[in-house]
């Protein structure tokens, strides 16, 4: 019987291991965009007149990178797909890859405008109910069928179904009407001004019954092939509407871990890898340079110290102001990320420039004296003990934490750093709202309230517990504004708000490095979730 | 061997498959967050999350669940992925499996080859210089985790020397004898660790038997060394390292989770680990099926190959 206890025991220990190891790698992205329906009056045509002249990096035209039709390029990603039909709830890693094959009645530019797609132009109803869209002439999907407006009504009701019946989208949309053979008319419930961002939904077309495995759309790549763990296939959409993409072939190759992926960079496997970390920058700076570029650009994230406005001692405005000056941004964007990530100073990425309030950034500057004294005027002298609450699985928020513990230090605040696996953290911190600080960063659409709305007292996603009527009334008028100076200027002040009540430590925007192999060139960064690769070309020898 | 044996055999594999399947149900509804909660987006509503949960049917009570899961997983069939939408556990495992066995197939033949012969002549030469300096490499080789090994390996000759290109798996179906080629490595990188304990385990055991009764009889009656090694003594020092292989089989069997992840192999061990995190329970139920199954059926044939090596075991007990 010993050798049964044996096998029985090597079972039960590959099975504990399994279970283990279930703390790497949740294939949620720590921010996944939130649908946020909000509300109010409208501007009419296309006044999206705010440019977001974005860190977005111009294809350096090196001396031989004349853009020509033609090759192949494989994207390494550390994720598979959730699904690749675009109505249904997916991650930030997802959208970005679909972007190529979908389109909605507009579409996000690189510099954080909205263009029209598959519509061709539009008009918001001056009371922002009622969004009305002209079918751009001609345009086909990629299987060569022609895009009519029963497919836009039925896209629309689609996604509403699909994200059911409570969801802000569903609520938002009372009902989609066909005008004629060129137009349809969306209307909304209640007005609102900002819903425009909303229609980046994807057009599919109605007879397509199976759009998660035969994915049809308009954009510049159409489907080849999907391979559940190893890659997704895309070729040049020769029906495309706009211009067409340079390459003829797309490869998304899903790679376990980011070690893994950069052995795979090197080796030549894959030609564009994302998410480097500084240790791999300088790798392929220092002994690669001949054989990789790397982009710079923003990962278009809140990152900061989060905390419970409604936990003591947090829920006093002054210790909170003390952790602001008492922790040193400049160290942890050195430390993660060599200094190149923006600094920021409350809940808003500089990419959103229409939108994006700059006083904010300096607003503390690292002060460990002024940090002392506030703590003693709020009856903190001595310190107290702090917890924060990371996931595991993020090694840029763990390290974050512990700089911060280390910097907190100095002020006599004790901190204990509990890691949890991403799925508690979810579930204890972020829904439950049982916690003292938190690191997380955040993402957000190209919509002002997308990011700010959070911080509404009453609002479902406020994990921060923040309450402030000033705040909530500024946002109300915000949401109620039509003009987009005076839109602009409400959100501004919404963000100065947030940081001189210290709603939380806000650190950067994190830089984002991408290594693309020399033979390429043209990517662009896209301040939503996009790797857009319609842009990028081989350059001829 | 009896049909009574196979049949208690059977019966042992049936009661551990409920047992092991029951167990990870249970981890599941114990360990925080389910694939409603994981699918939905961060902000969903809790109605969306308890809508989701009644369409998954994950608010039925565990036994109900549990017998679900049976009765369907008897006829074949084990669900679609929770993760994946719309793909069943069955394509899912059917294309991790051929790459999962045909490296099992690989490591065990290359530890087969290697080991033997190793083990054999450190026993033969015990205390002298080829002894001494096998001992000194698996010591190594088993210090040595496989993780490092693997990134070792990869970048040696796939960086340096350039003999395969990392993360250019090829599957069989498409080319045979290029998977192989590629195989090669992560083979290696599975193999050598078990090498090196199978040569200590097999050099131990033959020392063992060389001190018995037997062998000094055997001696006595004028039987060359060599004779006594290979018809006597390896016969009675295999009983140990055959059961020990046989953990190493299920092992592999099982998938090498690290080294498939350092080699891009995608095979069973990677998706066992993305399948937990997703709270994707059908597809962990599966895998841990398969595992159950793969061990219980080791057991067994290991039972039926010690009748062979030594008769006194007898299956009818």
């Amino acid at each position: 019987m010993k050798k049964k206890l044996i096998l029985f025991c090597a079972l039960a220990l590959l099975v504990s291991a399994a279970l283990g190891a279930c703390g790497q790698g949740s294939k949620s992205s720590d921010t996944q965009a939130t649908e946020t329906a909000s509300s109010d009056n409208g501007s009419d045509t296309d006044t999206t007149a705010d440019d977001g002249t974005l860190s977005a990096t111009e294809p350096n035209i090196s001396s031989d990178g004349t853009p020509t039709a033609g090759g192949s390029v494989v994207v390494g990603m550390t994720q598979d797909l959730v699904s690749l039909d675009p109505h249904e709830t997916t991650d930030a890693g997802t959208r970005s890859v679909v972007f190529n094959m979908y389109e909605g009645l507009v579409k996000a530019t690189s510099d954080g405008d909205l263009e029209p797609a598959v519509a061709s132009s539009y008009v918001i109803s001056e009371d922002a109910t009622c969004y009305t869209f002209t079918l751009r002439d001609g345009i086909l999907f990629s299987d060569g069928t022609a895009v009519t407006v029963e497919d836009i009504k039925y896209s629309i009701e689609r996604y509403a179904r699909l994200q059911g019946e409570t969801s802000s989208f569903a609520q938002a949309v009372d009902s989609v009407v066909i005008d004629d053979e060129n137009t349809v008319s969306i209307y909304l419930t209640e007005a609102n001004s900002e819903f425009l961002a909303q229609l980046t939904v994807a057009i599919i077309p109605a007879s397509n019954d199976d759009p998660a495995g035969n994915p049809i759309g308009t954009g510049p790549f159409r489907y080849v092939s999907y391979s559940v763990g190893q890659n997704l296939i895309l070729e040049r959409n020769e029906y495309y509407w706009g211009d067409l993409a340079y390459l003829d072939q797309v490869e998304f190759k899903f790679i376990a871990d980011t070690e893994t992926a950069f052995t795979q960079l090197l080796a030549g496997t894959i030609d564009i890898l994302n998410y480097l970390t500084t240790s791999q920058v300088q790798t392929l700076e220092t002994q690669y340079s001949d054989q990789f570029n790397v982009v710079e650009g923003s990962m278009h994230l809140v990152h900061a110290l989060f905390l419970n406005n409604d936990c003591e001692p947090l829920d006093n405005v002054l210790v909170r102001q003390a952790l602001c000056y008492a922790i040193d941004r400049d160290e942890i964007n050195n430390f993660l990320f060599g200094g190149a990530s923006e600094i920021i100073g409350s809940h808003m990425i500089p990419a959103l420039t229409t939108w994006y309030e700059e006083s904010t950034a300096d607003m503390y500057t690292y002060d460990v004296e002024k940090a002392k004294e506030l703590l003693a005027e709020a009856g903190y002298a001595d310190g107290f003990d702090l917890t924060i609450s990371v996931p595991s699985s993020y090694s840029q928020h763990v390290d974050t934490a512990q700089i911060i513990a280390s910097q907190l230090e100095a002020v006599g605040i004790n901190v204990t750093i509990e890691e949890m696996e991403w799925t508690s953290w979810y579930t204890d911190v972020y829904r439950g709202r049982n916690y003292q600080a938190t690191v997380i960063s955040f993402d957000g659409d190209l919509n002002p309230s997308d990011w700010l709305a959070r911080y509404q007292s009453d609002a479902s996603n406020n994990f921060f517990n923040y309450s402030n009527e000033e705040y909530d009334s500024l946002l109300e008028q915000a949401l109620a504004t039509i003009d987009t100076d005076e839109k602009a200027e409400l959100y501004k002040q919404m963000q100065i708000n947030l940081a001189e009540n210290a709603a939380a430590v806000y650190i950067e925007d994190p830089a984002d490095f991408v290594a693309v192999s020399v033979n390429y060139d043209g990517y662009v960064f896209y301040p939503t979730s996009a790797w857009d690769m319609s842009t990028v070309y081989l350059i001829s020898d | 061997m009896s049909l009574q044996y196979f049949i208690k055999k059977l019966i042992t594999l049936i009661i551990t498959l409920l047992l092991i399947t029951l167990l990870t149900f249970t981890a599941f509804t114990v360990i925080p967050g389910d694939a409603a909660l994981l699918k939905l987006d961060m902000d969903a509503t809790d109605e969306q999350i308890e809508a989701l949960r009644e369409e998954m049917g994950l608010n039925d009570p565990l036994p109900e669940r549990y017998f679900n899961w049976l009765i369907s997983a008897l006829q074949g069939d084990f669900g679609e992925s929770y993760q994946y939408s719309g793909v069943t556990v069955a394509e899912l495992l059917s294309t991790r499996l051929p790459v999962t066995l045909l490296l099992a197939v690989m490591s065990l033949i290359l530890i087969l080859v290697i080991s033997f012969p190793l083990g054999i002549l450190s026993a033969m030469y015990a205390g002298k210089w080829p002894d001494t300096l096998i001992n000194q490499i698996s010591q190594v080789t088993m210090a040595v985790p496989a993780f490092f090994l693997g990134m070792m390996m990869t970048w040696a000759f796939g960086l340096v020397l350039k003999w395969f290109q990392p993360g250019a798996f090829i599957s069989p179906s498409e080319d045979f004898m290029g998977c192989i080629r590629y195989m090669i490595f992560p083979a290696i990188a599975v193999a050598l660790p078990k090498i090196a304990m199978v040569v200590k385990f097999l050099r131990n055991s033959i020392l063992n038997e060389l001190n018995q009764d037997y062998v000094r009889t055997a001696k006595s009656k004028g039987a060359r060394s060599l004779r006594v090694l290979y018809c006597h003594v390896l016969k009675n020092a295999l009983i140990p390292v055959i059961t020990f292989l046989a953990m190493v089989i299920a092992e592999i069997l099982a998938g090498s989770i690290v080294v498939e992840q350092v080699f891009g192999l995608p095979g069973m061990g990677r998706l066992l680990i993305t399948s937990i995190s997703a709270r994707d329970y059908p597809v962990v139920q599966a895998i841990v099926s398969y595992i159950t199954t793969v061990v219980v059926v080791i057991n067994f044939i290991v039972d039926i190959l010690y009748q062979f090596v030594d008769p006194r075991v007898k299956t009818t007990s």
